[in-house]
């Protein structure tokens, strides 16, 4: 019954992605913003909303200027990839789905411990939430299982099940690799193999560096104000446009700001300007917007609005 | 079976939910809320039952009720309704209360006329009816701390529920109590642990549903799992010479994360062993939920404990491998944070601090600290610490909060706070005060004892009372958002087991002055005596006083007696005035003294009323007509003698002594004399006596305010 192991990074992110599609899952492709997480994915958060069902899977690169080591701990990286499953409405077996994605990448269920731990997700700048489990393999987390309640202030109907496996530390552990800049990225065996740190141990040195210390606070919050500002000008213009007469809502661009928001707060944490109360503030600010995007696209056809009459 | 026949109208009902993972720290509530809910529910019906008990696993709640009666009994009920001339309304209401019509009521003859009668039968229900309108409701209204709903239904649990098992049986057999709850029909069906049984099976009984499980890896009662867990625990780490340590709570979680315990124990890696013993355990058990295992002899901790939740064919050696890793991973980080922290001077942590907001009206961390700082200054000398050390201490015992350790780990604070004093080595009072200037944290903590200390937990107490007294930000029936009577409480106790001598009014208005901006010259006296007069931050003390003595012994009339004297403010004082007075009026001497007081007051507060006039005067001795009263100016001049010297050195015991000699003649005195004399110069020099008890007696305390 056991698969074979795979012997590389990507050889794990490509089973990832054919046993989410024989699943019938859409595979999307990476969302080409910065982003936290992979729920920020408009493929998520967007579409977790309104009574449409959707079926969706995608790698989604995320960053998280804090969690920056320069490339020295063994597995924390400002930069790292996120497998994100979003299914709707949950189906009732999504847990043995889950369980056999995970034997499917070579984890022998035979030899292995696999808990699911309370882990209520809450995200306050996306103003969502759920409850569901952060998934342990042998004490390590290699998942978090949604079931989602709420997002952008809205209640979840149907609900939504999110798988969200955080790629690197789950493939260190298939992989029986210790350090995460030790790992194959592709096949050793390759004509040029390429381990981890081939790839990414420079990049972590120099964001580490720039998110702690480089990165021009002023500037930043410049940003963060822009964003803010362009997100709440978008959602303000008519719904129809007067060129093409359509009635168009831009909960998508507008969307994107909020993404920009988001990141910019978070490289404004790692360079240790925000305090303790303005913290609160500032993911208020995110949230507002977040909420604000949530109710366009709810509007929308795609956020399951009726269909409207001509 | 004749043996069986008290049985014979019995039936057994076993209840399973079996959901996707319960989070742990629900499940005992859960068990107790189903076995609640579910029996109320039932004898509400009627049907009586002799036990019931419930269990829970990550993936099911079980109840089990012995002993049910199989059917509910009939019962009749007779209700009297309006009488039949009187009006419409009132007979409508009638019927809606009694779900009849008209044509079913009965008309009696009573005293006043004729009126309706309810006859309300109700043939008894057989128990699996009752049973399968009792349980979709209590699933449906169950009271989880937080529910949710999953897929394209309304239906709310804590995770998604999957199946419903009902099973009522007797000795002849057993049958499924059939019920739907949004798609999930009851049967007679459970499954067994995830992965080493997922089969599903039928059962009969709770007998043989428990045993079964166990065959299928599961144990259902999480006490079972608990004591296996520890057990095993304990003998692993005894057969190395080492010792596990104690976590109560942690086994209770962890028990109710697995159905199937196998104990595991691993080694921490030596790179770590040279952490804080604090940090290893705390970061063990809040990310990986694991136990530590002591060295005794060196007082390190050098392994852990995993439960995991199945077997396997190695013996746990790839979990256990598994778990190691995560352990390196996450001590690698806590180990990132300790050395970081080591390289930051505390000062510099306390510098942080300006950037970091303690509360919006009271300014930062910093700004709180360095009055703090003062505040512990001052202090110093009361309590016997050195005023520099004082100072220093208080200005980094709260640097740590900038440290990354608890930044991650905010319930180190203190205990890193002493770790990265020593290691600039400071001295280990100062150290100390770190951890101990929180202390104490609740009424069973233990308070320091250390001058240093004891200077900064009580500034820091104070400055925080002070503080939300000055932004009128008091605590108010149930609301204490900022703890503050449990400051109170650990300024009394600190004051109090440390035998501090101060007049807390004048601390008090140091401390609010501090909260004044600009803040004035804390030596201009003027400016702040009498700061607290409108704020009664002190009385707001004596009240906490009084429910901390009240719990010693101590009646509320006791204290208030006490509270009238002058100092009221000097803890020390006041609580050994009290407890003095509150043992002798325990005795007999004086239980009738204080008759006699209350009766000399009495008379005197009546005539100095009806008179207008108080009698103030020293009575004279030659105006002395009887015995008794002679006896009783002497017995005055004794104990005023020396109840005056006892008060002035506290020795309220001797005092006491000295009110008791004064019990015999007073008693004597009212027995033999009559204060209302017709000769008017006899009789203010008897009020005046009166007087003279009064006030030898308000030396002590204010007895007007004791009870009895």
């Amino acid at each position: 019954m056991a698969v074979a192991k795979p012997r590389s990074f990507q050889e794990i992110i490509l089973r990832l992605q054919e046993y989410w599609a024989k699943h019938g899952c859409a595979i999307m492709q990476p969302y080409d913003m910065e982003v936290g997480a992979g729920t920020f994915h408009p493929a998520t958060t967007l579409r977790a909303l309104g009574n449409k069902s959707w079926a969706a899977a995608y790698v989604q690169p995320s960053r998280r200027p804090t969690d920056g080591r320069y490339g020295e701990n063994p597995n924390r990286l400002q930069h790292y990839y996120q497998y994100q499953v979003i299914i709707k409405p949950s189906p009732p077996d999504l847990q043995e789905l889950y369980l056999g994605s995970l034997e499917a990448i070579g984890v022998d269920m035979d030899m292995h411990d696999i808990r699911f731990v309370e882990d209520d997700w809450e995200s306050p700048t996306l103003g969502a939430w759920g409850l569901g489990w952060e998934v342990w393999c042998d004490g390590m987390e290699v998942s978090q299982f949604t079931y989602f309640q709420q997002v952008g202030g809205h209640d979840c109907t149907p609900v939504s099940g999110e798988l969200t496996y955080g790629l690197e530390r789950l493939a260190m552990y298939v992989l029986g690799v210790d350090h995460v800049m030790d790992m194959p990225f592709n096949d050793p065996d390759a004509t040029i193999p390429l381990k981890y740190r081939d790839v990414f141990e420079q990049t972590e040195q120099e964001y580490s560096r720039w998110n702690f210390d480089i990165a021009d606070t002023d500037t930043l919050l410049q940003h963060f104000k822009d964003a803010e500002a362009e997100c709440e000008r978008i959602l303000d213009a008519p719904h129809v446009d007067p060129k093409t007469g359509k009635s168009i809502i831009m909960a998508h661009p507008a969307y994107d700001q909020c993404i920009k928001a988001s990141h910019l707060f978070n490289l404004l944490d790692a360079r240790g300007v925000i305090s303790v109360t303005e913290r609160q503030a500032y993911i208020g600010r995110v949230r507002a917007l977040a909420k604000m995007c949530a109710d366009a696209f709810v509007q929308t056809d795609a956020g399951g609005a009726a269909a409207v009459v001509s | 079976m004749a043996s069986e026949s008290g049985r014979i109208n019995m039936a057994d009902l076993l209840l399973e939910l079996f959901s996707e993972e319960i989070p742990a720290r629900m499940q005992r509530k859960a068990g107790d809320d189903l076995k609640k809910l579910v029996t109320d529910a039932l004898v509400d019906a009627g049907i009586t039952y002799a036990s019931a008990a419930a269990f829970s696993t990550p993936r099911r709640l079980t109840l089990t009720i012995d002993g049910l009666l199989k059917e509910s009994p009939n019962t009749r009920e007779e209700r009297k309704g309006p009488r039949t001339d009187a009006p419409e309304k009132a007979l409508d209401g009638f019927l809606r209360a009694t779900g009849l019509n008209k044509d079913q009521l009965e008309t009696r003859d009573d005293k006043k006329g004729q009126v309706y009668f309810a006859v309300i039968e109700k043939t008894g229900r057989p128990a699996s009816d009752i049973i399968a309108e009792i349980v979709p409701n209590v699933i449906r209204n169950f009271p989880w701390p937080k529910s949710m709903r999953w897929g394209a239904g309304n239906l709310r649990w804590v995770r998604p529920l999957h199946s419903i098992l009902c099973v009522l049986s007797d000795d002849d057999g057993n049958e499924v109590v059939s019920f739907d709850v949004d798609g999930i029909e009851s049967s007679n069906l459970t499954a067994g642990h995830r992965f080493h049984a997922p089969q599903w099976f039928s059962v009969n009984n709770f007998e043989n549903y428990r045993a079964e499980l166990k065959k299928s890896y599961v144990i259902l009662d999480p006490v079972e799992r608990g004591e296996h867990i520890w057990e095993d625990a304990k003998n692993m780490a005894f057969a190395q010479g080492l010792e596990l340590v104690e976590d109560a709570g942690l086994l209770a979680e962890v028990s109710g994360l697995v159905e199937w315990p196998v104990v595991l124990m691993g080694d921490i890696a030596d790179d770590f062993k040279d952490l804080p013993p604090e940090v290893l355990i705390t970061s063990m058990k809040e990310h990986q939920k694991f136990f530590s295992v002591k060295n005794p002899k060196k007082g390190r901790i050098e392994k852990f404990v995993t439960v995991a939740n199945r077997e396997t064919a190695d013996q746990g050696a790839t979990i256990l491998a598994g778990n190691q890793k995560v352990l390196f991973a996450r001590l690698s980080d806590a180990k990132f944070f300790w050395e970081n922290d080591l390289r930051v001077s505390m000062d510099d942590m306390a510098a942080k601090l300006s950037n970091v907001t303690f509360h919006n009206k009271l300014g930062t961390q910093s700004e709180r600290i360095e009055r703090i700082a003062a505040l512990a200054g001052e202090l110093a000398p009361i309590v016997g610490a050195d005023k520099d050390a004082a100072i220093k201490a208080a200005q980094i015992a709260k640097a740590d909060l900038s440290s990354e350790m608890v930044y991650e780990f905010p319930e180190l604070q203190g205990v890193m706070g002493r770790y990265y004093a020593l290691a600039a080595g400071q001295g280990a009072d100062i150290a100390d005060a770190c951890v101990e200037h929180y202390s104490p944290l609740g009424p069973n903590d233990d308070v320091p004892t250390s001058p240093v200390s004891v200077s900064v937990a009580l500034a820091d107490k104070i400055d925080t009372l002070t503080g939300f007294w000055a932004i009128d930000e008091k605590p108010t029936g149930s609301k204490d958002p900022f703890a503050l009577r449990r400051a109170a409480l650990g300024v009394i106790r600190l004051v109090l087991e440390n035998d501090v001598r101060v007049n807390l009014g004048k601390i008090f208005e140091w401390g609010l002055i501090a909260h004044r901006s600009p803040r004035p010259n804390p030596k201009d006296e003027d400016d702040y005596t009498g700061l607290d007069k409108d704020m009664n931050l002190l009385s707001f003390f004596h009240d906490r006083l009084k429910v901390f003595l009240r719990d010693k012994g101590i009646s509320h009339d006791i204290i208030d007696a006490c509270l009238a004297m002058p100092n009221n403010d000097d803890f020390v004082l006041l609580v050994k005035r009290a407890e003095a007075l509150q043992a002798f009026i325990k005795t007999d001497d004086g239980e009738n003294l204080l008759q006699g007081f209350k009766r000399a007051n009495n008379i005197l507060t009546a005539e100095e009323k009806k008179d207008g006039v108080s009698y103030e005067l020293d009575p004279d001795l030659k105006f002395a007509e009887d015995d008794a009263e002679r006896e009783l100016f002497a017995a005055l001049d004794t104990a005023a003698k020396s109840i005056a010297p006892a008060i002035k050195s506290e020795d309220f015991a001797a005092a006491m002594q000295g009110m008791a000699t004064l019990r015999t003649p007073i008693d004597a005195f009212f027995t033999a004399v009559q204060v209302n004399s017709e000769n008017q110069m006899v009789r203010r020099n008897r009020l005046c006596l009166l007087n003279r008890i009064r006030n030898v007696m308000a030396q002590v305390a204010d007895f007007t305010l004791i009870e009895g």
